[in-house]
């Protein structure tokens, strides 16, 4: 069978395995709430950092407003559910979709800017929704958006976690998937091999921002009370930390470094005052050592399942 | 390759020594009983999470003194939720099923202590917070959720009815935060008991958090030529718009509520605020002998003055611990029904819950003079 | 009258906004980095001036200059530290150490001072209403207006009069160029950041003298609407900086006033975009063409 083929079907089996070892430790309460609860907030922040790593690191275009679209996702889906009564995964889509059509309102004029622009002005952005959604008195404001049914669990998270690695697994592999790294590796030399760059930035954008709200969603029902306040600039500089430290381009690194970056605050609870001044040192750090992050534009190697396959195609 | 497997291995090892640490802690039916508190140790309003920590330590120290509750010594344990509503939830969680609390006082801001209590009555863990103001902490929290201290819609109404009948103020301008939960509810608070008390609302101004030039809004209040002006915000916002106004020669009396409270704003805001009212849980000049005897520990404790937030949190706690000795058990449910029950003096004065958990109490208006908070009036529900 | 009074509200705001774009746009100019950590600059500059006139008592233009001197000084350390050794890396790697470096000076401010705001000192520079045809102007504004003028007619001289100035803007044009002229463009690059940051440091005391309270974050919203200022007058070039920051201050107060006070934010961004979008050289700027 196919490569792509064998290895989604590969990753899809591990993650039952992980999923059904999960939930026997969570039902046990060997993970108790506590525990539950930052393992289902680390495939939250995965959604968000898998997402935001198709836009910087796959397409290499830095934008600075992701936690806008995750903000807009978890407004509309709580409004899908608390409003107009919709079940839990229809609210989801509808986050997740109205996201994305933002993101495409977004992204068609601004998207022809490059590097430091693009930036500020996605930085711009995420912080002209914050501004609109608190004057919104129907979405609580300023003073939040409490009473959200909550709708989320472990199954839900998990699975759209994994449903999202494995669709922005399979895009970055596609032609789609490499016409978006020839934007970031040379996008003038791109242009000049025919490649529509603003198509591509475009459809990285709308689909990074689709998941963002998909995770917003997921939150807003996890946490049953948002304020606009969450999403700001501070948040998104929080993601785009998970997607370099990971290495931008390697969704195993995001994955990585996003579980470590949420269990770490755990454990350094004493470092409290000291975290904000540890986490951009890191960061500074890394940039002008290991620019690469954790896993550079590498995966996980799948060679290891060359040995088992047979007859399959060179 | 190799790098990458360390890497691999390493997360992994963190993930099962975090797992590791999760051993089965039995709840302790004879040693101390913990109470968990969460207050915002870090972050933008850490000052008040640093005096809710000093008042609740404080009666610790006479608890475990007196005897501790029926016997045993009580413990608070301590953590920082930032401020943050989502941080709140994870360290609520944490004291819950790691430290196996039977209570929680706190959250101290309205936004934390929404976003906890729904779990913490999931959890069937009794919570007081002696500082959330906004209703929803009550109405969204369940029936383990209860708050030592009134809510915004009775202090707009307080400070309101206390412009209409004792200031004879007829016309009001407001000047709000509208990014604040707490400034934005008061001003709508305030509003609709002032127009119900037969005044009108000639002006209504917001400005963002952060925001530090208001003279556009005040040029726009000023031609309005209102009698009092609202300023539900935090001290050191306040301290500066009161200047601001001064400075372009509006004299009427600002209005404001406990976020006023504080020594600094008399940093900020200097004479500015001179001759100005603000509505407040307690009055430093409370001659209650509870009071006075609060104030003097505190003071040989921490050689600091007992502000508001340090009053509030103590008495939170004092409740909660009362409670539980009136329970006599320390499960939830039964520590519930002994809070409903609750009829004591506390610092700041005498406490009973309604239905909906929220404590009947009364607020005192205090007027700036000299530099200090001067005792007014008091007011009750 | 209400309108003149809101044209000098919005004019001394604009010229904070001014001085701090200046900065932004020197450094663009020079090393076409947007250095995301100047607005925490002018927050230093702010604290020192603030330790000026605080711990040691000083007067007015003492505790100025100290603020411009420690200002000066941290941006240079920023950009020895954090910029130089990324000189050759991609623009992403230096646009994230810049974000980094804002975020933790920020909180190395906060550790030391903690999130309370501090007060200036009334007495730094006090304030005298002057009643003048119906309006109330504050003197500090005055003040403020007119030490901008003077830092701005000053660096001027200096970019324009000067040697350095010549190597300034020799480097800015085109840094190999100029190296093979013999310009020193390590130095020039840190002079050039030097200068920006003394005139943000210098903006952060009048911005403590106009509005009392200073706190570790109070960088970031100037900051990122002085960069809008920048952008908007055409990065890279003084004067558009200071045509930037009055355009933005007089927008920002006139949005407050007739459209509405919580959306002026929302309106600055807007400008931004816009300006991007139509004319992303901006107002003074001309279009630059990118070889291959």
């Amino acid at each position: 069978m196919k490569k792509e083929f064998r290895n989604t079907l590969i990753l899809l089996g591990i993650s039952i395995i992980l999923f059904v070892i999960l939930t026997i430790l969570m039902d046990s309460g060997i993970l108790n709430i506590y525990y539950s609860r930052i393992v289902i907030l680390i495939c939250i922040n995965v959604i968000l950092a898998v997402s935001l790593n198709l836009i910087i690191g796959v397409t290499g275009q830095l934008t600075l407003g992701h936690a806008g679209f995750m903000s807009i996702g978890a407004y509309a889906a709580a409004m899908a559910t608390m409003e107009m009564n919709l079940p839990f995964p229809i609210a989801l889509l509808f986050g997740g979709i109205v996201a994305a059509v933002i993101g495409f309102l977004i992204g068609m004029p601004t998207l022809r800017l490059k590097g430091d622009y693009l930036a500020i002005t996605t930085l711009g952005f995420g912080e002209i929704i914050r501004v609109v959604i608190t004057n919104i008195d129907q979405l609580g404001g300023g003073r939040g958006l409490a009473g959200i049914p909550p709708k989320t669990n472990f199954s839900w998270v998990f699975f759209i976690m994994v449903f999202t690695i494995l669709i922005i697994y399979n895009i970055a592999r596609s032609s789609q998937g490499r016409a978006m790294m020839s934007v970031r590796e040379d996008e003038i030399a791109a242009e000049a091999m025919g490649i529509n760059t603003t198509k591509y930035k475009i459809m990285a954008f709308v689909t990074g921002s689709f998941f963002a709200g998909i995770a917003g969603g997921l939150f807003a029902h996890y946490l049953m009370y948002i304020k606009p306040e969450q999403f700001g600039f501070l948040k998104s500089v929080d993601l785009v930390t998970y997607v370099v430290m990971g290495g931008m381009g390697s969704l195993t690194g995001s994955i990585l470094s996003t579980g470590i970056l949420t269990i770490l605050p755990e454990g350094l609870r004493f470092l409290n005052d000291y975290r904000m001044i540890i986490y951009p040192l890191a960061l500074i750090i890394i940039m002008r050592f290991r620019p690469q992050g954790l896993m550079g534009t590498k995966e996980l190697s799948m060679k290891v399942f060359d040995k088992f396959s047979k007859g399959s195609d060179k | 390759m190799f790098k990458k497997k360390i890497s691999v291995i390493l997360s992994m090892a963190m993930a099962v020594g975090l797992l590791a640490g999760c051993g089965t802690k039995a709840a302790d039916e004879t040693g101390d009983i913990k109470i968990g508190v969460v207050l915002p140790l870090t972050g933008a309003v850490s000052s008040f999470g640093k005096s809710g920590q000093n008042g609740i330590k404080l009666l610790e120290d006479q608890v475990n003194k007196a005897g501790g509750i029926n016997g045993r010594n009580v413990k608070f344990f301590f953590e920082d939720d930032e401020g943050k509503p989502d941080v709140a939830t994870t360290v609520g969680t944490k004291l819950i099923s790691n430290d196996k609390v039977v209570a929680i006082v706190g959250p101290l801001t309205s936004g934390s202590a929404i976003a906890l209590g729904p779990i913490a009555t999931q959890s069937k863990i009794p919570m007081i917070t002696g500082t959330g103001t906004n209703p929803d902490v009550t109405t969204k929290g369940g029936e383990y959720v209860f708050r030592a201290c009134f809510i915004d819609p009775f202090q707009g109404t307080v400070v309101a009815k206390f412009a209409a009948e004792d200031l004879k103020a007829k016309t009001a301008a407001i000047l709000y935060d509208n990014g604040n939960d707490y400034s934005k509810g008061l001003a709508e608070f305030f509003e609709k008991s002032f127009v119900a008390a037969g005044g009108k609302i000639v002006a209504k101004e917001t400005y963002a958090t952060n925001d530090k030039d208001f003279k556009a809004q005040l040029t726009k209040i000023k031609p309005t030529k209102p009698d009092v002006i609202l300023l539900p915000d935090y001290y050191s916002t306040v301290g500066n718009i009161a200047k601001q106004a001064r400075a372009i020669d509006i004299t009427v009396p600002l209005l404001g509520g406990d976020g006023w409270d504080s020594a600094d704003l008399f940093k900020v805001g200097g004479t500015a605020v001179e001759g100005c009212y603000l509505s407040d849980h307690y009055s430093a000049q409370d001659t209650a002998t509870l009071a006075v005897a609060f104030r003097k520990e505190y003071k040989a404790k921490y050689n600091l003055e007992a502000d508001a937030m340090a009053v509030l949190n103590y008495d939170a706690a004092k409740i909660m611990v009362e409670a539980i000795k009136a329970a006599g058990k320390t499960d939830g449910p039964s520590i519930v029904a002994a809070l409903a029950k609750t009829n004591i003096e506390v610092v700041s004065g005498k406490i009973t819950f309604d239905k909906n958990r929220d404590a009947i109490k009364g607020a005192v208006i205090l007027k700036i003079e000299n530099g200090k908070f001067n005792f007014v009036k008091k007011l009750v529900p | 009258m209400d309108f003149l009074q809101q044209a000098i509200n919005g004019l001394s705001l604009g010229f904070v906004y001014a001085i701090i774009a200046i900065g932004y746009t020197m450094v663009y100019g020079i090393i076409g980095l947007i250095n995301f950590a100047h607005g925490d600059v002018f927050m230093v500059g702010a604290y020192f001036g603030f330790f000026a006139s605080t711990n040691l008592h000083l007067g007015f233009i003492p505790s100025l200059l100290i603020a411009m001197g420690g200002a000066a000084l941290c941006g240079v350390i920023v950009e020895k530290i954090a910029y130089k050794p990324l000189r050759n890396s991609p623009k992403l790697s230096i646009l994230i150490t810049a974000i980094a470096m804002s975020v933790l000076l920020e909180n190395l401010v906060r550790l030391k001072m903690t999130t309370d705001p501090q007060t200036y000192p009334e007495t730094l520079l006090p304030q005298k209403i002057i009643h003048f045809a119906g309006l109330s102007i504050d003197n500090r504004q005055i003040i403020i207006i007119l030490i901008s003028i003077l830092l701005v007619i000053i660096l001027q001289f200096i970019v324009f009069k000067t040697k350095t100035g010549k190597a300034m803007r020799a480097a800015s044009f085109d840094k190999d160029a100029a190296a093979l002229m013999g310009i020193n463009v390590n130095s020039i690059i840190s002079i050039t950041f030097a200068i920006g940051s003394a005139l943000a440091g210098a903006g952060g005391v009048l911005f403590g003298i106009l509005y009392s309270s200073i706190d570790p974050y109070m960088g970031i919203m100037p900051g990122l609407k002085a960069f809008v200022a920048a952008v908007l007058g055409g990065i890279g070039i003084i004067p558009g900086a200071l045509l930037g920051g009055l355009i933005m201050g007089l927008v920002e107060t006139f949005s407050k006033v007739y459209i509405s006070s919580s959306y002026s934010d929302a309106i600055a961004f807007s400008i931004l975009i816009i300006i991007l979008i139509v004319k992303p050289s901006g107002l003074l700027g001309k279009k630059t063409r990118e070889k291959v």
